[in-house]
């Protein structure tokens, strides 16, 4: 059924032609003036949401960057069929790893962009991460390293804590930049005060205070997970530089080297309810080039609040996965003996 | 003529006893034991819609994240293997009249925490909260106790009807919402504040804290049925008072109050930094249970 309609998709591009190009990336429609601030600055204050169904990376089969009505309603419902929770095909173990259904999903994750797009990246045009450039060999070493642990979680027999990923020990999870939406909590508050403006991201509860009054970026020497963040306005578009991230492996997105990973990212309100959130990776150590995404944030209605995510408070899955590895090895299970990789395992 | 001097002045003094019975400790009237002054009439700067400019990075001095009442200088735990590391400074009480009202039996099971304030035992639910100071687990504080614990905070108050308070530890944040009907959804680790103007004062009404919180090391605690109500109030540029009533009938026979004054930091560039505190407290948490060749 899916194969069918990216053939459709793929029919359509070849007759519409490949006319239809992607918009340029954060270019806010000239008629929309946010409002402003009482002290001047653009106003991008509420709760927003990042959620969506539009992949990061455009699947293989689709031909084009932007998609016309029909197929955009037919992209949409691939894709939703795909992410539902609720769907009960596959049998019983795909079941049962659906156990978080949707009751327990952000339903906006099954809407494509309003714009059609047939990924969230936006640079390079082909909306594909760039190709992985060949670690040096001491970055292999950490790598596979990481990997080990990795493989030994997936199946079910973590060594140790630290083959858990940082996300799953709660250390960090969608508070690292770039900002990526995922299966829940994609809201995002935005505070502003003189000098300052604060997004709370949802997951983890902590709050990335961006100075815009020019100050210069921590010492070299002091690192943080989260990194260290400025911004500046560019017009009514908020940019943000991060830099000083810590050198711990496996916390940026795609394993990115902490020591060459260079991101900024664009806030620019397009509509009472809009604002597009674009961002540029970097890292000459990990991809072959620069890319770019564009990831609408939509308001959420004020009645809906944002709420506590506590995480490692009650984090029973630590305890859990180890315990449960300690049994399996008395059992004599290795890791060679994979179980199924989890429906609702994230990252 | 003598006389009716002398009830004016009674009269007089009766008002001020009133008057200071309302005041504040801390500043507007001489407090008895000596503590430091801030002059009365302080009209700090207002932001954009006339609210007192709260903004800024704040810090507490006091070393009630100890203990709330007056404690002795200590050693700290396993000196044996680090010395004067971590050892308990002395400190001069926050609570007001000294004592935390316990209801008896609620005072035996402070005790019980004290004793048991360096156990974890994370392999059963029973368990997994009743045992250990939960800031030794960089389980997130709640309120009170994240005004005074040695790190700094961030006001970040706008026009917005949202002021959020960014704490150092353990990246903990919490939303005040300004005169906001809705009570709190369900129970959270910081809790529901909700926040409304007493002249110069932020007055924050927090509940729906969960009952895992504790106010100290000292192992001062609280039920489900805590109700804080906080006073932030601006007493000089670099100052804030900050006082607390704490309510709640499971534990305490009254309500009962701390005070102390909040110190704006100063430092050229200040800015909140990370203390996300999980990877330093995994191995006391989850050691136990990893691959004992792993170790």
């Amino acid at each position: 059924m899916r194969n069918r309609i990216f053939a459709l998709i793929a029919a359509l591009v070849v007759v519409v032609g490949v006319g239809l190009v992607v918009p340029a990336a954060g270019q806010a429609p000239k008629t929309y003036n946010p409002p402003k601030t009482p002290w001047g600055d653009p106003d991008l204050q509420g709760v927003w949401n990042d959620a969506t169904s539009t992949p990061l990376q455009r699947p293989g089969n689709v031909g084009v960057g932007v998609l016309n009505d029909e197929e955009a309603e037919e992209f949409q419902k691939s894709l939703a069929h795909d992410l539902t929770r609720d769907r009960r095909d596959g049998g019983n173990a795909a079941d049962v790893n659906r156990a978080y259904n949707e009751h327990w999903m952000d339903a906006r994750r099954l809407k494509i962009t309003a714009d059609k797009r047939t990924s969230l990246i936006v640079d390079p045009p082909d909306g594909r991460i760039p190709p992985l450039v060949q670690a040096s060999p001491e970055r292999q070493k950490v790598q596979a390293a990481r990997a080990a642990g990795a493989a030994r979680f997936a199946a079910g027999l973590p060594d140790h804590y630290t083959d858990m990923s940082w996300p799953v020990r709660c250390v960090v999870r969608t508070d690292v930049p770039p900002y990526l939406p995922t299966i829940y909590n994609n809201d995002f508050q935005i505070f502003q005060s003189p000098g300052y403006v604060t997004i709370a991201p949802e997951m983890i509860h902590s709050a990335r205070i961006i100075p815009v009054d020019g100050r210069p970026h921590l010492n070299k020497g002091l690192k943080q997970w989260l990194g260290d963040t400025r911004g500046h306005w560019e017009g009514s578009t908020l940019v943000v530089e991060t830099t000083n991230f810590r050198a711990d492996e496996g916390v940026l997105f795609q394993g990115a080297n902490p020591a060459t990973f260079t991101i900024t990212e664009r806030f620019t309100r397009v509509a009472p309810d809009a604002i597009n959130y674009e961002f540029t990776v970097a890292d000459p150590s990990t991809w072959t080039k620069p890319w770019t995404a564009l990831i609408p944030w939509n308001k959420v209605d004020p009645a809906e609040q944002m709420f506590e995510y506590a995480c490692h408070e009650d984090n029973f899955d630590i305890v859990h996965f180890l315990t449960g590895a300690r049994l399996r090895e008395k059992n004599g299970e290795t890791v060679g003996q994979q179980r199924p990789a989890r429906a609702g395992e994230e990252r | 003529m003598q006389r009716r001097r002398t009830v004016a002045f009674l009269a007089g003094a009766g008002a001020l006893a009133v008057l200071s019975l309302a005041l504040p400790p801390l500043f507007g009237q001489p407090r008895p034991n000596g503590a430091p002054q801030f002059a009365a009439g302080y009209r700090a700067p207002r932001i954009a819609d006339g609210h007192p400019d709260l903004n800024g990075i704040w810090q507490a001095m006091v070393t009630a994240n100890w203990d709330l009442q007056d404690h002795e200088a200590k050693a700290g735990p396993h000196n044996e293997l680090v010395g004067a590391y971590g050892a308990q400074p002395a400190g001069q009480g926050i609570v007001e009249g000294g004592e935390i009202p316990y209801k008896p039996d609620a005072l035996a099971k402070k005790n019980t925490r004290f004793e048991n304030r360096l156990k974890v035992d994370v392999s059963s639910d029973k368990t997994w909260h009743d045992l250990g100071d939960p800031e030794m687990k960089c389980y997130m504080p709640g309120v009170p106790r994240a005004t005074y614990m040695p790190f700094p905070f961030q006001i970040v108050q706008g026009t917005s009807p949202y002021i959020l308070m960014a704490y150092e530890f353990t990246s903990a944040t919490r939303i005040i919402r300004m005169d906001w009907k809705q009570q709190a959804p369900t129970d959270s680790w910081m809790g529901w504040s909700r926040g409304r103007w007493d002249g110069d004062t932020l007055v924050v009404d927090v509940t729906g804290q969960r009952e895992e919180t504790w106010f100290d090391r000292a192992g001062d605690y609280h039920s489900d049925a805590l109700h804080v109500v906080e006073r932030y109030t601006p007493v000089s540029p670099y100052h804030m008072v900050y006082e607390a009533t704490i309510e709640d009938p499971n534990v305490f026979t009254r309500p009962w109050k701390i005070s102390f004054p909040l110190y704006r930091r100063m430092e050229k560039n200040v800015q909140l930094l990370e203390f996300k505190c999980v990877p330093f407290t995994e191995e006391l948490l989850f050691g136990k249970f990893i691959k004992q060749a792993a170790r």
